[in-house]
């Protein structure tokens, strides 16, 4: 495309605010981790975010750093930057951006032939299709290649068997990407295939996860003898993990990534949040609640500033593209930290409450799911791994699985 | 230190690096260890000829190379730490900016944005809240004003010609310019956790000079003074990142060249999950003290959180970080021979001068309303 043709931000701005105007109102839900709501009440929601999609779609705002041939708009980070300025306090459509439109959209588009990125691509960004990763299994989680699900060729399609976990939103999401393992006689990284399945297919069960907070997002689905066509397949056979690599790197920019539309600063308000608290246990006078409100604000204020530091870091050439990590481990502590202060502000009235009392009310289930932060979307222990060893260069791990094939690896305790 | 400098900024960072590591090198900080200054007048001269003085002095016309004089500041701040240079750094820019803001003693002001002279701004402390506050007080008598008082800490009292005082009379806080050798200016040399920076108790007995002296209107200072802290978070802050910079690239590199058990520590993942940790505080330092000192330039309404939210941060994770350096160096790492307390010594100090974490916290819940 030629440059020349690149909306100036300004004209995209005034466009942006036109559009706000018009269509959105203010935000007034948040997805929680608390649960609480109905499968109908959850399923208006993602209903919701799909109709906002499709008029962002037709205002031509969605997809912003997607290229026009595939439903997006062609423009730049900066503009989507621009965009999500604007969207601060108003609605926006929450359920389909991770991973369905920072992760998965953007692996179909790095590695989807020419037909699969025409066909999907333009229907994610439409909000007519949501994405889920069928990436973890339950017999290992940080060892996403470690991944066991069998995806066995049967003349033009593939035979896929075994269970993935921790798919968020795959009960009311239409398709997903799946790694399965398509060699077994080759180590592990080399023998992978990643597929995409439609969720609602034969030999696909799915069971809710219900989270110990009482939030039931996260899904387990089983696969037996899962049918899928060659021309479903993702990138090159057995080269999975390449997929995986840039698949993960999606997933560790988090709201980092140029992909997502969501108001900036989303979470500006949660060291204000435990001002609220403290406000709302009767403890703004209290100079040890000061102390925690001033920690909270000082953590919230420098967690907003790492993220452009990275990027423009990253951008400069100044440091590797692995460097998203650090946003991701620094975020995930700082998010912990977060949570303990709100704990200790509300005192009592974190643990047992009515939801009438306020920004106390439910602190405490909040305290038991604080960990999530570190665990889900790759947990921090990953992260100081990439950290230490493709940022800081410092010798990789030892690993037992690396130059044998897959086959001979132990997989648990008892050998297998 | 910011990302994205200018090739001016860029030319500007690397002269004064330059010149620190071929004027104040380990050798030579260490020879300064028993200095009664801690910097030569020649070094000094030569520094305020690469700009150190100048940035928050624009009404001489000379000012930085950009508008953005502070985050220039931040540039020399910046090295400062990562050289653990001498010199009253800070001290002789927040009163430059006193005087600049002011319009006020412009020879005076000449001759320190030259180097030939030292005027340093003394003796602030911190309330409980956060406030800056002086114990230095203020009468007014006929045409003159007289101080009474004890400033403390004051950097370079001794080499200095003036001091800017704050002093609180009844009509509130007051900025005088008070020379050194004035009748009742009594100094005291004091200790210093730094192994170059010298400061002195300074103690006014019955000082009295003309209203000339004053720096702005008598009663009339708080803003000033304000601004004059303001800017102090972010030479801090600046400075700090500086020395964790240093100290972390020197550890790093220690983690690599160490061996045990026939593996280099930087093979052991309990000890590359905590190089991680630490990467991440640096970062995160960078990224708010460049946040704190770019909105101050840009006049953001959340400059004064930002700023404070720095020395809260690189405050207390650039001490952890600089203690785990000592850590990682093990018993060599607590010696004076090894080059690691420079920047430690001058994190500490910094972190100490201009107000607790704990009260940047209160300032912070105070702002947060």
């Amino acid at each position: 495309m030629n440059t020349h043709e690149i909306e100036d931000l300004d004209t995209f701005r005034a466009r942006v605010q036109s559009f706000i105007g018009q269509h959105l109102d203010h935000r007034t839900r948040s997805i929680s981790l608390r649960g609480g709501d109905t499968d109908e009440e959850q399923l208006a929601g993602v209903q919701h975010d799909r109709e906002m999609q499709r008029s962002l779609f037709d205002a031509g705002l969605a997809g912003i750093c997607f290229p026009r041939e595939y439903g997006g708009q062609g423009l730049t980070p900066a503009h989507q930057a621009v965009l999500n300025e604007e969207l601060v306090s108003y609605d926006y459509p929450a359920h389909l951006q991770s991973p369905s439109i920072s992760q998965c959209a953007p692996v179909i588009l790095e590695f989807g032939t020419e037909a699969q990125k025409r066909e999907h691509l333009p229907r994610i960004l439409r909000g007519d299709e949501i994405w889920a990763q069928f990436l973890s299994e339950p017999g290992g989680g940080s060892d996403v290649a470690g991944a066991v699900t069998t995806a066995v060729r049967d003349g033009d399609e593939w035979v896929l068997n075994g269970s993935k976990i921790w798919t968020s939103g795959a009960w009311w999401s239409d398709w997903a990407l799946c790694l399965a393992r398509s060699n077994w006689d080759v180590p592990k990284h080399r023998g992978l295939t990643v597929f995409m399945v439609p969720i609602r297919h034969a030999g696909i069960e799915l069971h809710r996860i219900e989270l110990l907070s009482g939030m039931n997002e996260f899904c387990q689905e089983f696969l037996t003898d899962v049918r899928i066509p060659d021309d479903q397949r993702i990138g090159e056979v057995d080269a999975g993990w390449t997929v995986g690599i840039r698949w993960m790197f999606y997933e560790r920019l988090g709201t980092s990534s140029p992909y997502m539309t969501m108001p900036r600063n989303a979470h500006h308000d949660i060291g204000l949040a435990a001002r609220s608290v403290a406000r709302d246990a009767g403890r703004l006078d209290d100079p040890v609640a000061k102390d925690l409100i001033g920690e909270a604000r000082a953590l919230t204020l420098v967690r907003q500033q790492l993220p452009k530091r990275l990027e423009e870091a990253i951008t400069a050439g100044a440091i590797n593209d692995q460097a998203a990590a650090i946003a991701r481990l620094f975020g995930g502590m700082v998010a912990t930290r977060l949570n303990t202060i709100a704990f200790e502000l509300a005192g009592p009235a974190g643990v047992t409450w009515d939801e009438a009392d306020g920004a106390t009310a439910g602190i405490g289930t909040d305290f038991l799911i604080r960990q999530v932060a570190t665990i889900a979307g790759g947990t921090v222990e990953m992260a100081r791994n990439v950290i230490s060893e493709r940022v800081l260069g410092m010798p990789r791990e030892r690993t037992l699985d690396r130059d044998v094939p897959f086959r001979e690896v132990q997989r648990a305790r008892n050998g297998q | 230190m910011i990302v994205n400098p200018t090739d001016e900024q860029e030319f500007f960072r690397e002269t004064t690096a330059r010149f620190l590591a071929e004027r104040t090198p380990v050798a030579a900080l260490r020879q300064l260890r028993d200095d009664s200054f801690g910097f030569d007048p020649q070094y000094w001269r030569e520094g305020a000829n690469l700009g150190w003085t100048s940035l928050l002095a624009p009404v001489l016309g000379g000012g930085s190379l950009t508008d953005d004089g502070v985050v220039d500041l931040t540039l020399i701040a910046g090295e400062f730490g990562g050289h653990a240079a001498p010199g009253p750094l800070a001290s002789t820019n927040l009163a430059a900016a006193a005087l600049n803001d002011a319009e006020s003693h412009t020879g005076i002001l000449a001759d320190l944005v030259a180097g030939e002279s030292i005027v340093s701004w003394c003796g602030i402390w911190f309330r409980q809240d956060g406030g800056p506050e002086t114990s230095v007080q203020l009468q007014a008598d006929g045409s003159d004003i007289v101080l009474n008082g004890v400033a403390s800490p004051v950097e370079a009292a001794e080499p200095a010609t003036h001091l800017l005082v704050t002093a609180r009379g009844d009509d509130g806080l007051s900025q005088l310019l008070v020379p050194t050798d004035a009748a009742g200016v009594k100094k005291r040399p004091l200790q210093s956790v730094d192994l170059t920076r010298r400061f002195w108790r300074v103690r006014f007995e019955n000082v009295r000079i003309s209203r000339d002296a004053l720096v702005g209107g008598q009663g009339q200072a708080a803003r000033a003074v304000e601004r004059q802290v303001h800017l102090g978070f972010i030479i801090a802050s600046a400075e700090m990142v500086g020395a964790m910079q240093a100290a972390f690239d020197m550890t790093v590199e220690w983690a690599f060249d160490r061996y045990s058990f026939g593996r280099p520590l930087a093979s052991y993942q309990a000890l590359k999950h905590r190089f991680a940790d630490m990467k991440s505080w640096l970062e995160a330092s960078h990224a708010i003290a460049d946040a704190a000192a770019s909105a101050t330039d840009s006049g953001d309404p959340d400059a004064a959180e930002l700023a404070s939210a720095a020395m809260v941060f690189v405050a207390d994770y650039g001490s952890e970080l600089l203690q785990e350096c000592v850590q990682m160096h093990g018993g060599i790492g607590l010696t004076f021979e090894h080059d690691l307390h420079l920047f430690l010594r001058r994190h500490t100090l910094d972190r100490g001068l201009y107000g607790t974490s704990a009260q940047h916290r209160q300032r912070l819940a105070s702002l947060a309303t």
